[in-house]
């Protein structure tokens, strides 16, 4: 096994958008169980450090696979498709549009105190954002088209961070 | 639970001799060490059999120094020179300290953590917590009847970096090795969930004398994972103790105390909690020194409303902890009741109220943090047999970050992140010709730098004059299994790098620990130099048994050549240790730590290779499901 090697090959997973969960979790905690720090507290330096280092890199693979946007994200930089970092940022204008009117309507019910109406929002939301990831795994899997599925992750960012401000204006109005 | 095999099926792990460690829950009211002996926890009490040590110092003017059951019986005769609670002090400035008004000592300001004056001089809260340790030590030495390997301390969940690394450095200071350090509800969740082959989703509500922590653990199949946790490291039964003491004041229209008075009434309210556990009232009567006489009765109706704020402020962090672990109060199967504050009716109704379930009280809760310590110790130290192991995966508490322009904080590390884990930043120069850059690194949530805790600050310089932008220089933050975390910077053109294991701000430098080891010898029955090299004996021990274990199940790993040298470097510590040289053993420890290091790698890479081939029928079977697209969890 290579420390380098990508993060699919470490859980010796086909290199694919679409991922059997129950797969990954049970081999990161067989890896993981073997490499962990606490498996070599009473070892000498070298190994401690080793260990050390190969239970971070299991730790950053499996947080990388496990969320779609983040899966999606390393799959665009495997293939040299980076968009981390990217400041091409300029979005449709009819998608800007739409993303303003959902964080109105979230300030709005956030000032109003209205939970039924951010809940609603929030799974409105959470049903797009689903349908979404369904076509990032046709065109990274089946289409092979990077230019498309990099755009569609540019997209998921925003509405996966809309998604975690609708929450937290939940959490305010709980409290 | 079915626990996970580690061992290779067919290959037993090397028979050695049962390692002494102890694991010790360093509490803010009361201690307590525990030790695994033939396969069972237990806690190893004084030689009274008592099973608390109360947590408190006190220092005598020539130099000596009491420590629990003695030192707490005078703490309203000399309060100024007994330190309690010391706990809510480690890693804290002055200006963190609430209702310092109440507190009876002499504070100094020092930078990054306040000192006591004391009789015996002055002292830091890491010298007041490695006296509490030490006892403890002593105490298991006498029990076990010899040297310790190795300790498990818990921390709170909610201990920030500056805590921690006061709690290391008073485990040092005790000549205490040091195992790992272990958070609270965690190490609960592991006495509870081995106790109970607990299965599923739990939570842990552990609100000790001066600190709160909430966990959230997913248990399964010898696995303990963190999901999230939160709490308060200033919150604990203390503060109601002070709403009592505060009520009082009022009630019986009391004059400003003595801090003898202050000490003695705050005591009364102790005393007063406790009986409100079981009574419907409580009388509190004192005469203090002033002549006036205190006659009071607190009903639980009285207590339970002047505390329902400190009640609800606990219930915050378990909310933000349940959205933070993705989860519905009715996705957790029980809630675990940790810390003797968790006795009061009122906790253990709100709790159930939110929780819409009876809390857990099956564990005392004053000894369950204690006995998981000692559980993990033993597993540490490889004391377990083959197949009773388990595997731990804890989080840290609070982000971590770098301040960058206009005083707002760059996260690199959010909280709840799985650790061990590493996260690296790019950031460039902002004027031309810029060759340093300055790094503030930060823990805490908030946006603006001011409001988090500040770690360190330390310089990256000889960066090549460039165009502004042009230089790119990497940061990298490596949190450890303890939690700790250490940061590095690069320059990538040039190479320029600079590091620090962050500490400087806020704790003790070598130099001052090295001074307190010294002071503190003076007055101390232990030999430091006899210590220091017995300390050196036993990690060649430790090095050679973990070597020679290895040998036996890897050697063909190793060539010819490379396997002479090994054992020709054992031979020569062993040779080492028998004599009494501390420099000639830790040289030969060197030599042998370097010409094993590839062979160390060869055998993790082994580890991990079998980790697929090892595979069996009935784990496939648990892998088959949907392919899925979503989240996970």
């Amino acid at each position: 096994m290579e420390f380098n090697a990508d993060h699919f090959t470490l859980f010796e997973l086909p290199v694919a958008f679409r991922l059997n969960a129950a797969v990954l979790d049970h081999r990161y905690r067989e890896i993981q169980s073997r490499v962990h720090p606490d498996r070599f507290a009473s070892a000498g330096e070298a190994e401690r450090r080793l260990s050390l280092q190969w239970a971070t890199r299991i730790n950053e693979a499996y947080q990388t696979l496990k969320k779609p946007l983040s899966r999606a994200k390393y799959l665009l930089h495997l293939a040299a498709h980076d968009i981390e970092g990217d400041n091409n940022t300029l979005m449709p204008a009819d998608f800007l549009i739409e993303q303003m009117e959902w964080r109105e309507a979230a300030a709005e019910a956030r000032a109003a105190g209205e939970h039924h109406e951010l809940e609603r929002l929030h799974h409105r939301l959470q049903r797009d954002i689903r349908e979404r990831y369904e076509e990032i795994a046709v065109l990274l899997d089946d289409g092979h088209d990077l230019e498309q599925a990099a755009d569609r992750v540019r997209r998921l960012m925003f509405l996966e961070k809309l998604l975690a401000e609708i929450d937290d204006a939940m959490a305010a109005c709980e409290e | 639970m079915a626990l996970l095999q580690i061992a290779e099926p067919g290959e037993s792990t090397a028979p050695h001799q049962h390692r002494l460690v102890i694991g010790i829950d360093l509490g803010t009211t009361n201690s307590l060490v525990a030790t695994v002996r033939s396969g069972l926890a237990a806690i190893l009490g004084d030689e009274l059999g008592r099973p608390l040590l109360p947590s408190v110092v006190r220092y005598l003017p020539d130099g000596h120094s009491e420590v629990g059951y003695e030192a707490q019986a005078k703490q309203a005769l000399d309060p100024r020179n007994t330190i309690v609670s010391v706990k809510r002090f480690m890693g804290r400035g002055l200006q963190d300290l609430a209702h310092r008004e109440g507190m009876p000592y002499l504070f100094d300001d020092a930078p990054g953590m306040l000192r006591l004056h004391t009789a015996a001089g002055l002292k830091s809260p890491v010298e007041v917590s490695a006296e509490i340790l030490r006892t403890l030590r002593l105490r298991a030495e006498a029990s076990l009847g010899g040297a310790l390997l190795g300790a498990v301390i818990t921390v709170p969940a909610y201990f920030d970096d500056a805590q921690r690394q006061a709690t290391k450095d008073a485990a040092r200071l005790a000549g205490l090795p040091l195992l790992r350090l272990l958070n609270e509800p965690t190490a609960a969740a592991i006495a509870y969930g081995l106790d109970n082959a607990a299965e599923g989703v739990y939570a842990v509500y552990d609100l000790g004398g001066g600190t709160f922590d909430i966990s959230i653990l997913r248990l399964s199949r010898g696995i303990f994972e963190v999901l999230a946790t939160g709490g308060d490291s200033a919150l604990g039964g203390d503060d109601f103790d002070h709403r009592i003491f505060c009520w009082i004041l009022e009630a019986a229209g009391l004059k400003p105390l003595s801090v003898e008075d202050a000490r003695m009434l705050l005591t009364r309210a102790r005393e007063a909690k406790e009986y409100l556990t079981f009574h419907g009232v409580a009388q509190i009567n004192a005469r203090l020194n002033s002549g006036e006489q205190v006659d009071l009765t607190l009903t639980t109706e009285i207590f339970a409303e002047i505390t329902q704020t400190l009640v609800a402020k606990t219930m915050q962090p378990v909310k933000k902890a349940l959205r933070d672990a993705g989860l519905s109060v009715a996705e957790v199967k029980g809630v675990v009741m940790v810390g003797g504050a968790t006795r009061m009716p009122q906790v253990q109704r709100a709790v159930g109220d939110f929780f819409r379930q009876d809390p857990l009280n099956n564990l005392d809760p004053d000894k369950v943090v204690a006995i998981g310590a000692a559980k993990q110790a033993n597993l540490l130290a490889g004391n377990g047999l083959a197949g009773d192991d388990w595997l731990l995966l804890d989080v840290i508490p609070l982000s971590l970050g770098l301040e960058t322009m206009g005083g707002l904080v760059e996260k690199i590390i959010p909280r709840n992140s799985t650790i061990p884990t590493a996260r690296a930043q790019e950031f460039t120069t902002f004027r031309d010709g810029q060759t340093a850059l300055a790094l503030h690194v930060v823990q805490g949530e908030r946006e603006l730098v001011s409001d988090c805790r500040s770690l360190a600050r330390f310089e990256l310089r000889g960066i090549p004059p460039m165009v502004a932008g042009a230089a790119r220089i990497r940061v990298t933050f490596q949190v450890d299994a303890d939690g700790m975390l250490a940061v590095t910077a690069r320059e990538k053109a040039s190479g320029v790098a600079a590091s620090i294991v962050v500490k400087p701000s806020y704790g003790l430098s070598d130099d001052e620990i090295a001074g307190m080891l010294k002071d503190s010898l003076v007055h101390v029955r232990d030999d430091a130099l006899q210590r220091a090299l017995k300390e050196t004996q036993v990690d060649a021990e430790r090095l050679v048994e973990a070597v020679s274990s290895a040998l036996a199940r890897d050697g063909d790993l190793l060539s010819a050549d490379e396997r002479a040298r090994i054992d020709h470097d054992i031979g020569k510590l062993q040779a080492a240790v028998r004599g009494d040289k501390r420099r000639q053993i830790m040289l030969a420890i060197d030599e042998l730590e370097a010409d094993t290091q590839d062979f160390a790698a060869r055998r993790m890479d082994k580890s991990i290779r079998q980790a697929f081939t090892g595979r069996n029928i009935s784990d496939l079977g648990s892998e088959a499901g949907e392919a899925r697209t979503g989240e996970t969890v």
